[in-house]
């Protein structure tokens, strides 16, 4: 009974941290949320402290995995030796792979919270000592370096201490040998050399000087990264680079004309991206039949603007490309036909659109919704519930409902019925992941598969991070 | 034409958030003929005072006012403006008001009925017998005063109404707190419906709506229920069952939570005819048997059917207190004689206008000697 508890207190959290942001929901205020992602972390980090580790290595989105680094590094003394060691490797090769501004929000979180034993510091300097380029660091990310390297007690050796005096002494020295710390002191009073910064840094620089926005974003383009170019100059960047539910949220981003307008081009990219995540798995699903929501809670909120809706399209694709060639079935609870121009609006009659999707001869069922099912509310569970006692009690055919949203009130995603496997998802690519995890969901394998399935997932991450450049 | 004629409305499963319980209203077809829109009059903050000209100074706050147009022009949406004139932003600080020969009215929500209400028996005394002071004979009722609520301090019901999502064809919601009605609102087209849906938060709401809302617990979903699901053998078993679930809850709805609403008759008073529709306002009977009573406008088609309506909850008070009103009327406001319908004593029926807010229409000398004589009597 325990074991079964404990099963179900880790997939919940798995599922919060998978889509939690602590940003406002289309329900909840940002306060409410994270308050509830607060105490469920401290929750699990007390009772499942392995298991709260290990789920660094799963698909949890960043702001998580700070939180979690930050739980763990702030109670380093309720671990052990042994687990201290594994703890470690994991913070080491997630902190690897989070975007550096992340790492140095949560390194002075760390800061704020007084948080400086001998093991953080040394993760924090090993984590410095792997940056590619302290210099291009010290420019951009100059405030978060800055107490990083007080708090670790870094020192900057590398460069003969020009970074070093870069961040702690300015007016010790007249240049620098470092190009890139030599181009912000040459921005300050020469135009030119700002076209050698990053960008962030250089559109300060670009304000001060008056240079016209046009003509700065020309010759900054090369120095952009990806996402900056999407946000600058959404229509000269590639569509056939971006992932899935990057693509999906700009395409949804666009008005209906333009979508109809480039509707061969944004079709053929969503294709192409799907077709990259499915990868050997394409073709592989048999019959699909998919319930998408739609509905007016699908608009997400100011921060997360058309979140649900565009994991929505993004599954809509990656379902089209995993399941045979024309045996997809798409049912959206708008009951819109055109994928390319859904739009979030109307109520969410789940329970008439599930019925639909069995209706057809499907091997499997995705629902892809917030849960929110309102017309009339709780009809969709009653649905499954009945079909899969009188129609299907042989399990035929399985049935996952993914959830983008966190719903604070019950510390977890919204689930339709206790019967149906619910994850939490936040990106369409990890759909297929979601699907494997989601089996444990239905309370048929207990803690012992759980841990031997988080042990192998740690593992692969592990060695994965082994085998990156360093 | 004694009740509210809700055909053609079809009720679809309500939404809750918190205390709020929100049921949508949908048609099938829009009601031809007919557009409403809201028009934003330009004004700093605070209240607007109108000088109406004969030396009287009109002070009223007001979020936003309706534009019925039944001049048949299609889509006529949030916005939208027919003919060269300049925008109109008319100060139509009147019971309703319509230009010359335009197809259009102009009106205030709720204006209409809450004047019907706070006019009731405004002149006073009809005959002056002697407990009425000579201010009550000369100046009637006036000033006559009621107070509410601003939508958006009704705790709950903003968020509630950000997060419902509208059904398509939508043209009405019904609106209770703690399952108590607290309004009802109608319009003629879906469209129409989604531009007005935010506009509910800037209503007025009883005492009583903020009380409940204040101190109300959440109420429960009518979840809908398929029971153990015998007698389902195949997928057209499961959709019937469904459907037959969706439909208890709409009589269930019409019946029980709506009730006081739809069948209480109403005295209806006819305010505007325009094309082939009437505006209306209504007042209930004052009945003081518990049931909730709501003053309201609407407008009907030549059929009777309810093309708009707007409905205002009284709290007990204001039940009370046109309930007070009509007995005295009825029986010409005398006091002897009302006490008697009413089936009380003459002190108590004095006690009972004073803490309905009408003491100051006594003369209290003559009160006092009436009682004296009584009892020496």
């Amino acid at each position: 009974m325990s074991d079964l508890l404990a099963a179900e207190d880790v997939l919940l959290f798995v599922n919060a941290a998978v889509t939690a942001t602590g940003q406002r929901e289309f329900r909840d205020g940002a306060e409410e949320q994270r308050l509830s992602l607060g105490f469920l972390h401290e929750y699990v980090r007390v009772n499942y402290r392995p298991l709260y580790a290990a789920a660094l290595a799963l698909d949890i989105n960043d702001h998580n995995a700070a939180l979690i680094v930050e739980q763990l590094l702030r109670s380093s003394r309720d671990a052990g030796a042994e687990e201290v060691r594994r703890e470690g490797r994991l913070i080491a090769a997630r902190l690897a792979r989070l975007a550096p501004q992340r790492v140095y929000r949560l390194f002075r979180a760390l800061r704020a919270a007084g948080v400086n034993n001998r093991r953080t510091r040394a993760i924090m300097r090993d984590w410095l000592a792997a940056r590619p380029d302290l210099a291009h660091d010290a420019v951009k990310y100059r405030s978060g370096l800055k107490a990083a390297a007080r708090h670790a007690h870094a020192a900057f050796t590398g460069d003969g201490g020009e970074t070093g005096d870069f961040l702690f002494a300015p007016r010790r020295r007249a240049r620098y040998g470092q190009p890139v710390l030599e181009a912000f002191r040459r921005a300050r009073h020469d135009q030119g050399a700002l076209y050698e910064l990053p960008f962030t840094v250089a559109e300060g620089f670009a304000a001060r000087h008056g240079v016209d926005r046009e003509v700065f974003l020309k010759r900054m383009t090369s120095r952009m990264t990806r996402l900056e170019r999407l946000r600058t100059q959404p229509t000269a960047t590639g569509l056939s680079v971006m992932p899935l539910t990057r693509l999906a949220l700009y395409v949804l981003s666009l008005s209906f004309e333009a979508r109809r307008e480039r509707r061969e081009e944004l079709t053929g990219a969503l294709r192409a991206a799907a077709r990259r995540v499915a990868g050997p798995h394409a073709g592989s699903w048999g019959r699909v039949a998919a319930v998408l929501d739609d509905s007016w809670s699908s608009s997400g909120s100011a921060v997360k603007r058309r979140r649900p809706l565009a994991v929505a399209l993004g599954c809509h694709f990656l379902l089209e490309a995993l399941a045979a060639p024309g045996a997809y079935a798409a049912h959206w609870t708008s009951g819109a036909r055109d994928p390319l121009l859904v739009r979030p609006w109307g109520a969410t009659p789940l329970g008439a659109r599930i019925l639909d999707a069995l209706d057809g001869s499907a091997d499997r069922l995705v629902i892809v919704s917030d849960g929110w099912d309102n017309a009339p509310p709780g009809l969709a569970g009653e649905v499954l519930r009945v079909w899969r006692a009188r129609l299907d009690p042989g399990h035929r055919i399985p049935v996952v409902h993914v959830n983008p949203v966190y719903d604070a009130a019950v510390f977890d995603v919204r689930r339709l019925a206790p019967t149906v496997p619910t994850a939490g998802i936040r990106d369409a690519e990890d759909l297929p992941a979601l699907v494997e995890i989601a089996r444990f969901a239905e309370g048929r394998e207990g803690l012992p598969a759980l841990r031997a399935y988080l042990d192998r997932r740690v593992e692969l991450f592990l060695e994965a991070d082994e085998g990156r450049p360093a | 034409m004694t009740r509210i004629d809700l055909s053609g409305l079809v009720v679809r499963p309500s939404q809750v958030w918190g205390g709020v319980r929100l049921v949508p209203l949908v048609r099938d077809e829009p009601v031809e003929g007919l557009r409403l829109r809201r028009e934003v009059y330009a004004r700093s903050w605070g209240p607007d005072t109108v000088d109406v000209g004969d030396g009287t100074a009109y002070t009223s706050y007001v979020p936003h006012g309706f534009v019925a147009d039944w001049g048949g022009a299609p889509g006529a949406a949030y916005g939208t403006r027919l003919g060269d004139e300049p925008p109109v932003a008319v100060p139509v600080r009147r019971l309703a008001r319509r230009r010359r020969g335009e197809p259009r009215l102009r009106f205030l929500p709720l204006h209409l009925a809450v004047e019907g209400y706070l006019a009731l028996h405004f002149g006073g005394p009809s005959v002056l017998w002697d407990e009425w002071s000579g201010e009550a004979v000369r100046r009637g009722l006036s000033p006559r005063a009621e107070a509410a609520y601003a939508g958006w301090e009704v705790p709950g019901l903003a968020e509630a109404l950000g997060v419902f999502e509208i059904h398509p064809g939508q043209c009405g919601m019904m609106l209770y707190v703690a399952d108590a009605l607290a309004a009802a609102f109608v319009v003629p087209h879906p469209d129409d419906y989604r531009l007005l849906h935010a506009t509910l938060v800037e209503d007025l709401f009883g005492e009583l709506v903020h009380q409940y809302a204040h101190y109300g617990a959440p109420v429960g979903d009518f979840a809908a229920s398929l029971g153990d699901g015998a007698g389902v053998s195949s997928l057209a078993d499961l959709r019937r069952a469904a459907v037959r679930a969706e439909r208890e809850w709409a009589e269930a709805h019409d019946g029980l939570m709506a009730r006081d609403l739809l069948e209480t008759p109403y005295a209806f008073e006819r305010v505007h005819t325009m094309g082939g529709f009437r505006l209306f306002r209504f007042l209930p009977p004052f009945l003081r048997s518990g049931q909730e009573q709501h003053i309201g406008e609407l407008i009907s088609d030549c059929r009777g059917r309810t093309a708009y309506l707007k409905t205002f909850r009284l709290s007990e008070k204001q039940i009370r207190r046109g309930h007070l009103l009509r007995r005295l009327a009825d029986t010409d406001w005398h006091l002897g004689r009302t006490a008697e319908a009413l089936g009380t004593s003459y002190a108590e029926l004095v006690a009972r206008i004073t803490r309905a807010g009408f003491g100051a229409l006594l003369d209290h000398h003559a009160v006092a000697r009436r009682l004296r004589d009584s009892e020496e009597g």
